[in-house]
């Protein structure tokens, strides 16, 4: 059976970032004037080299993201339903070491959460919890995904990485789509940041988008968390695994997002620093590489940051996030998993999308697309 | 005029409602290109309160029919289930059938799509196929049931214009049902070419979304289709690329 661990123990990690430091001015120049790019390419448009022309990638990503996506931006909530988690992560203010109370919610408090996130406007709602297999499993994952999806026209989720089986017998309840980030492609470093739990096997997290793909999921999202380790070459393995992905599973649809580490309770300090220009650079390769990938923001950015590059290559945005169970209805001061930055909420969003001549997108999906055959 | 099904249409432009900057503007641009058939992706409208959905609301008017369409489908099974709910929320039999189990290039499945024509024509939609520019699927589409076929002209919003030209010609010159271009159509000149090689009907939606001044650009592909076709009927002076006066082949049978 084919698997990315195999195309990914073929790459050395400082191979790789000496490749990308090196590159020329001339090689972003080769890559900006192709119409289709390869990782050598995108390494070039991430490099430092590219940072003069970040004007030009700028504009270039803009046309690219219109043609595909049009005059729209997407949006959804993340709706927390555990903060529980027996993993041990640097990083994550669910880490089992951070000793605050932690909630799972009921089918009740689910149902109030729901009520709220609707009244915001939302169709499209992302499940998040943290790994506590005992408690927050398949079979509850099942009963909620079952509960919700009446609701919503798209019910996604990020939660703990589970088995093709356990993936194939979520999918008939109305699960559309799956996120599960590597955090680092840095297998020492992922070590360090992930020393206990389930989530300290790098192999099992790095296999998930082939389990995901096997079990035919409508869409997987990708991305590493930005503070652990180089961004640079973190973001290579990840267009490497994209580009694996796309080629393997060809009937799955992808996403991409590059969260900053952000303060939390307890929190870590960012090894590395990215700046608003890098993040931005970062989006604009991305898109320059990929033109059909879908490419997400959330919340964790400024609202300056969020005004300004809504229209540079962004596909979707969350608004009014939560990152506590029950934090919108139930029981607003639970532990949350990050403080976010831009706190407007969805109308106000809503707002500023149409203001930039943009359309806001609530529904892009119908779960009655897919069948259900439970 | 054009017949597709039971249905008659004066404009030979069908329209799209994706990538517009609000659903107000794509009324009027829709307005202004005097599109009588517009597509709507069934999972962007919402079907359980179709009446207050804004897409659909600033689609009411007389003159336009509505064409549901399946993107978003991944075979056969799933595009009949999802043609029988456009059905019964939209009370209209037109379907546009898209089965592209490929996100990335949208690219439609010719097997699936054969498959779901045959179920949809027995159930008695009028079923609009989006397809690669195969002849022999066309033909095999036909004899399945189909209203109308629709080959594309380039990867679907590549804005690419006529690269599967030669194709386009062979299926307009066997179809014994309406040839409909969808997909890649970039500019104005691309929809009259079409429509000047005998294509019945074009389906523009991203150059006239995209573009910043979509009300002009409806327009434009207006004019662009109806110069088209009264080309095509008019018949176009064959093209040449060397004089004809002298025969020296054939010149001795004068001796």
């Amino acid at each position: 059976m084919t698997s990315f661990k195999d195309v990914f123990n073929s790459y050395d990690w400082d191979k790789v970032k000496a490749s990308i430091y090196s590159k020329t001015e001339a090689d972003v120049l080769h890559a900006l004037q192709k119409t289709k790019r390869n990782l050598e390419d995108f390494k070039a448009l991430i490099s430092p080299a590219a940072e003069p022309f970040l004007e030009e990638m700028a504009q270039l990503s803009q046309q690219i993201s219109l043609k595909r996506f049009g005059n729209t931006i997407q949006l959804f909530a993340p709706l927390y339903l555990s903060n529980e988690c027996n993993n041990i992560c640097t990083y994550c203010g669910f880490s089992f070491d951070n000793k605050v109370r932690r909630k799972t919610l009921n089918e009740k408090e689910i149902l109030q959460e729901v009520e709220a996130i609707k009244s915001m406007g939302y169709d499209h709602v992302l499940l998040v919890t943290g790994e506590a297999n005992q408690s927050v499993h398949v079979d509850y994952f099942k009963k909620a995904i079952a509960l919700i999806s009446p609701y919503f026209s798209n019910v996604s989720m990020e939660v703990q990485p589970l088995d093709q089986e356990e993936y194939e017998t979520l999918t008939p309840y109305g699960l559309h789509a799956v996120l599960v980030y590597q955090e680092t492609y840095h297998r020492e470093d992922y070590k360090k940041h992930h020393p206990k739990g389930k989530k300290s096997n790098f192999d099992y997290r790095l296999e998930t988008p082939d389990r995901l793909g096997r079990a035919k999921i409508h869409k997987m999202g990708l991305g590493v968390l930005i503070g652990l380790e180089d961004w640079r070459t973190d973001s290579f393995f990840t267009a490497l695994h994209l580009s694996y992905l796309e080629r393997t599973y060809w009937q799955s649809k992808y996403s991409i997002s590059f969260p900053r580490l952000r303060p939390f309770s307890g929190g870590l300090e960012p090894k590395v620093d990215m700046s608003d220009r890098e993040l931005l650079q970062l989006i604009c390769a991305y898109r320059i590489f990929n033109e059909e990938v879908e490419l997400s923001l959330s919340t964790r950015e400024s609202e300056k940051f969020r005004n300004n590059v809504l229209k540079l290559g962004i596909t979707s945005m969350s608004a009014g996030s939560k990152t506590n169970p029950g934090g919108y209805a139930v029981e607003p001061e639970t532990l949350e998993q990050f403080e976010i930055s831009d706190e407007r909420s969805p109308a106000q969003i809503a707002d500023l999308i149409r203001s930039q001549g943009y359309e806001p997108v609530w529904k892009d999906w119908d779960n009655v697309l897919s069948l259900k055959t439970y | 005029m054009l017949k597709i099904g039971k249905f008659t249409f004066e404009s030979r432009l069908f329209t799209g409602t994706g990538k517009y900057s609000s659903s107000a503007l794509m009324e009027e641009s829709v307005l202004a290109s005097a599109s009588e058939l517009v597509t709507v992706a069934l999972k962007r409208v919402d079907l359980k309160n179709q009446f207050q959905d804004n897409l659909l609301l600033k689609l009411n008017h007389p003159h336009i029919k509505l064409l549901p369409n399946t993107s978003g489908v991944r075979n056969a099974k799933e595009a009949v289930f999802a043609a029988q709910l456009a059905r019964e929320a939209l009370e209209t039999d037109l379907i546009k059938l898209e089965i592209h189990p490929d996100p990335k290039y949208l690219m439609p499945d010719p097997i699936e799509t054969l498959k779901a024509t045959e179920e949809l024509a027995k159930l008695g939609f009028i079923v609009l196929p989006y397809i690669h520019a195969d002849p022999v699927l066309c033909k095999r589409l036909e004899e399945a049931g189909t209203s109308a076929v629709m080959p594309l002209g380039s990867p679907i919003g590549s804005n690419k214009g006529l690269k599967t030209i030669d194709f386009l010609e062979i299926i307009i010159e066997q179809s014994n049902v309406p040839v409909v271009v969808d997909a890649g159509i970039g500019a104005p000149s691309d929809a009259a070419k079409a429509m000047e090689i005998g294509a019945d009907a074009v389906l523009v939606n991203t150059a006239i979304a995209v573009s910043p001044d979509p009300v002009a650009m409806g327009l434009a592909f207006k004019l662009a289709v109806e110069a088209g076709r009264m080309a095509f009927e008019a018949k176009l002076a064959p093209q040449h690329t060397g004089a004809l006066a002298s025969s020296p082949l054939t010149s001795f049978l004068d001796d």
